[in-house]
């Protein structure tokens, strides 16, 4: 479903994806680990389209279609959702009154049935509930005065209502306890099936020994440079991303890795 | 960071480029004096509204004080001089002539503009619980609800109607809040003022139902010079709505209005306003010049609420105020307002506590779009008596785009130590993580942006009484939507 092809994108006119490849199918788990500043949030930001992530060369295809051409919100109607690593605030715009907003486009675009606001409520009570959210955050502004925490579970039933094809998570443990990351992690797995792809961007192997992927890539210098079975993120936990990228990739990687 | 800037800009002007819906003229044959202003125009508008001798002396003396006054120039805002003697002062359509008795006389035409408008003015179509008084240019087409109101005891009619039918009241008050020579614009409105409406709520008594004008401005080269008078005797309650449009046209029109408000001991005044005129276009043709004075007294314990929505007119110069002249009297002012193309408003409130114990909250949402210019401009005033006063402001001010502009001119003065004045205020942008975050769970960007500007609002319009509450929320859509094509 998701199909990468030397894929060159620049931030900002800065060139950080240098040439990636990566075939996700559905029902599969990839994750993507890498250094800080190794391309894997631009990857994630690119294949969203957020405003300047830009791509340059080569090819990002979702379901047969060229993601480069088309808007964001065509991505979302299309099935792909990113769970963002810094959820921002939209004070005064109730979670509830974002989900039917979100929830009536995408349902419309997929010619699913629209929900009428009983069935959503109860949907979105029964999310809230698989990840530990009391439900008055759906009366709450959208991540306003929420914790770090409850942001990211706050994503994650977004992510739950909106049933995603393929679900991107840009470093959704980062800043999570323990109890929160089995939270998010009992979630994410509850999407597991045979139709969804997922592709998980993650800079520690924890968040693996939750969610157990089929794949794991590590990302370095904007590109893929090794891939594996869930036992590579192990390996790198022992090692040390330096384990990887000192060699070929040299100080380019050095340096990310101190950064 | 230039490419993104007007990657912003060009994705917010689609956004924000929207129609003004109501832009129409209605075609009817109307009676409008020639454009000019003197004191033989003053005699002829008060001889066509029948009016005693001594409202007439009223408007002269306003006008020849009026004469001596300057067009005031500190507001934020920049016009060419508008030539006064180049408008008319009185337009109304023919058949409004022989004051038709009943609806069913009215001219159909009329009423068809008020239906196009959203404004059915027969009974059983109309919001069940909202009585409205329909001003067209100088008149007042009709007024429903009257007798279910007279049952209470509430007095509900055009400000001509009240001067031929209560003119103890009209006497009274007229005058008491905003005087003759108050300022430049108050001033003329005094000499020339045609229609309007006026309320009085008995002692004790809650009014039963929503009070509502429609003001409509219709024909061309006309001024709309609108009265509003509202007291509220003791103990009493009233909630009062206006709205206006006017038809979209390429000279600027000038409507100069004075409401003034008197809550007598106990009574509380909650007065709402959805402005609309038209704007002028995208760069700056046309448009309505809302040159506005309203003011309340507030007696001891009594509450004067303003609420405004303020998304029209080419330029805003308005400041709902309110003199807590009573003891722990209240006054609260909630207002947004919404500038886009090539919008300037200046606007804001005053508060003036005399009393002691009196207590007022501003909260003031300024929303600026395009190149367009958004002011608060408020003043706070704790006089020699005003023991423990208080006063809290809170002033947001939100930017679509980075040609426009917000600015806040907040004025303090404190005579008295125990009073206590709070002002907070806050600039932000939509941010483009907000409307991506929108986009990225498949929210259109019109929709995201008026969903996000709605939110910022939300402290504003849950004090609109409900039906408006909604019809607010409508409007802000309609000002951002763009036509995406």
């Amino acid at each position: 479903m998701l199909e990468i092809r030397d894929l060159h994108a620049s931030v900002a006119g800065q060139p950080i994806l240098k040439g990636l490849n990566l075939t996700v199918k559905p029902g599969e788990v990839h994750a993507i680990m890498g250094p800080n500043g190794s391309g894997k949030s631009t990857l994630a930001n690119v294949l969203a389209g957020r405003d300047n992530y830009e791509i340059t060369g080569g090819e990002a295809l979702f379901d047969g279609k060229s993601l480069g051409d088309l808007e964001p919100e065509e991505r979302a109607q299309l099935g792909l959702f990113l769970a963002f690593q810094y959820p921002v605030e939209i004070p005064g715009v109730s979670n509830m009154e974002f989900l039917k907003a979100a929830l009536e486009s995408v349902r419309a675009a997929q010619g699913k049935e629209e929900w009428d606001s009983v069935t959503l409520l109860r949907k979105a009570r029964e999310a809230c509930k698989q990840v530990d959210l009391d439900a008055q955050f759906l009366k709450r502004g959208v991540n306003e005065g929420f914790s770090g925490g409850e942001k990211k579970r706050n994503e994650i039933m977004q992510m739950l209502l909106m049933e995603p094809k393929l679900a991107l998570l840009d470093e959704t443990d980062s800043g999570l306890d323990i109890d929160a990351l089995q939270t998010v992690a009992k979630g994410v797995n509850s999407l597991r099936g045979p139709e969804r792809g997922i592709v998980l961007v993650t800079h520690y192997q924890r968040l693996l020994d939750y969610i157990v992927p089929d794949f794991v890539h590590v990302l370095s210098g904007g590109k893929i440079i090794k891939s594996g079975g869930k036992e590579l993120a192990l390996e790198l936990e022992q090692h040390g991303y330096g384990w990887l990228t000192s060699g070929d990739n040299g100080d380019n990687g050095k340096k990310d890795q101190t950064a | 960071m230039s490419s993104q800037a007007e990657l912003d800009n060009s994705e917010l002007d689609r956004v924000i480029r929207s129609e003004y819906e109501a832009g129409f003229t209605t075609l009817v044959e109307s009676d409008t004096l020639p454009p000019g202003l003197n004191e033989d125009v003053i005699r002829v508008i008060s001889a066509k509204k029948e009016e005693p001798e001594w409202m007439l002396e009223w408007r002269l003396e306003a006008y020849r004080h009026w004469q001596t006054m300057q067009e005031p120039n500190w507001a934020h805002v920049q016009y060419p001089p508008v030539d006064l003697n180049a408008i008319s002062y009185y337009s109304a359509p023919k058949s409004m002539e022989d004051r038709p008795k009943s609806l069913d006389e009215v001219d159909p035409e009329l009423l068809e503009t008020y239906k196009k408008l959203g404004i059915p003015l027969h009974e059983q179509e109309m919001l069940a619980g909202v009585a409205v008084d329909a001003v067209f240019d100088s008149v007042s087409v009709a007024t429903t609800f009257k007798s279910k109101l007279a049952e209470a005891g509430v007095i509900f009619c055009s400000i001509s109607e009240a001067v031929r039918e209560h003119p103890e009241l009209v006497r009274k008050y007229l005058g008491s809040v905003v005087p003759k020579g108050d300022n430049y614009f108050a001033g003329l409105n005094s000499a020339v003022f045609t229609d309007g409406s006026f309320v009085y709520i008995p002692k004790g008594v809650r009014c039963p139902m929503e009070l509502s004008t429609y003001f409509r401005i219709n024909e061309a080269n006309t001024g709309q010079f609108e009265r509003t008078l509202i007291v509220a005797d003791e103990g009493s309650y009233v909630s009062y709505l206006e709205g206006c449009t006017a038809p979209q046209r390429d000279e600027n029109q000038l409507h100069a209005a004075v409401v003034e408000l008197v809550a007598l001991p106990g009574a509380e005044i909650k007065y709402s306003t959805v402005q609309n005129w038209y704007p002028g276009d995208e760069d700056g043709k046309g448009g309505i010049y809302n040159f506005v004075t309203k003011r309340g007294v507030a007696h001891d314990h009594a509450k004067i609420s303003w609420t405004q929505v303020e998304t029209g007119s080419a330029i805003t110069w308005k400041y709902p105020s309110v003199v807590l002249r009573g003891d722990h009297s209240v006054g609260e002012f909630y207002s947004v307002a919404l500038t886009r193309h090539a919008q300037q408003a200046d606007t804001g409130t005053k508060m003036i506590h005399l009393g002691k114990n009196t207590k007022s909250t501003i909260v003031s949402k300024g929303i600026s779009a395009g190149k367009s210019s958004n002011a608060y401009r408020g003043l706070v005033r704790m006089g020699p008596r005003a023991e423990n006063a208080r006063n809290f402001t809170q002033c947001d001010s939100l930017l679509l785009g980075d040609r426009c502009g917000a600015h806040t001119f907040p004025y303090i003065e404190s005579k008295h130590p125990s009073a206590t004045i709070e002002h907070e205020a806050t600039t932000s942008k939509v941010s483009d993580d907000q409307l991506f975050l929108c986009r990225q769970r498949g929210i259109d960007p019109e929709k995201a942006i008026s969903m996000i500007v709605n939110g910022f609002c939300k402290e504003v319009f849950k004090e609109l009484p409900m039906e408006f509450a909604v019809e607010a929320g409508k409007l802000l859509e309609v000002s951002l939507e763009g036509a995406v094509g």
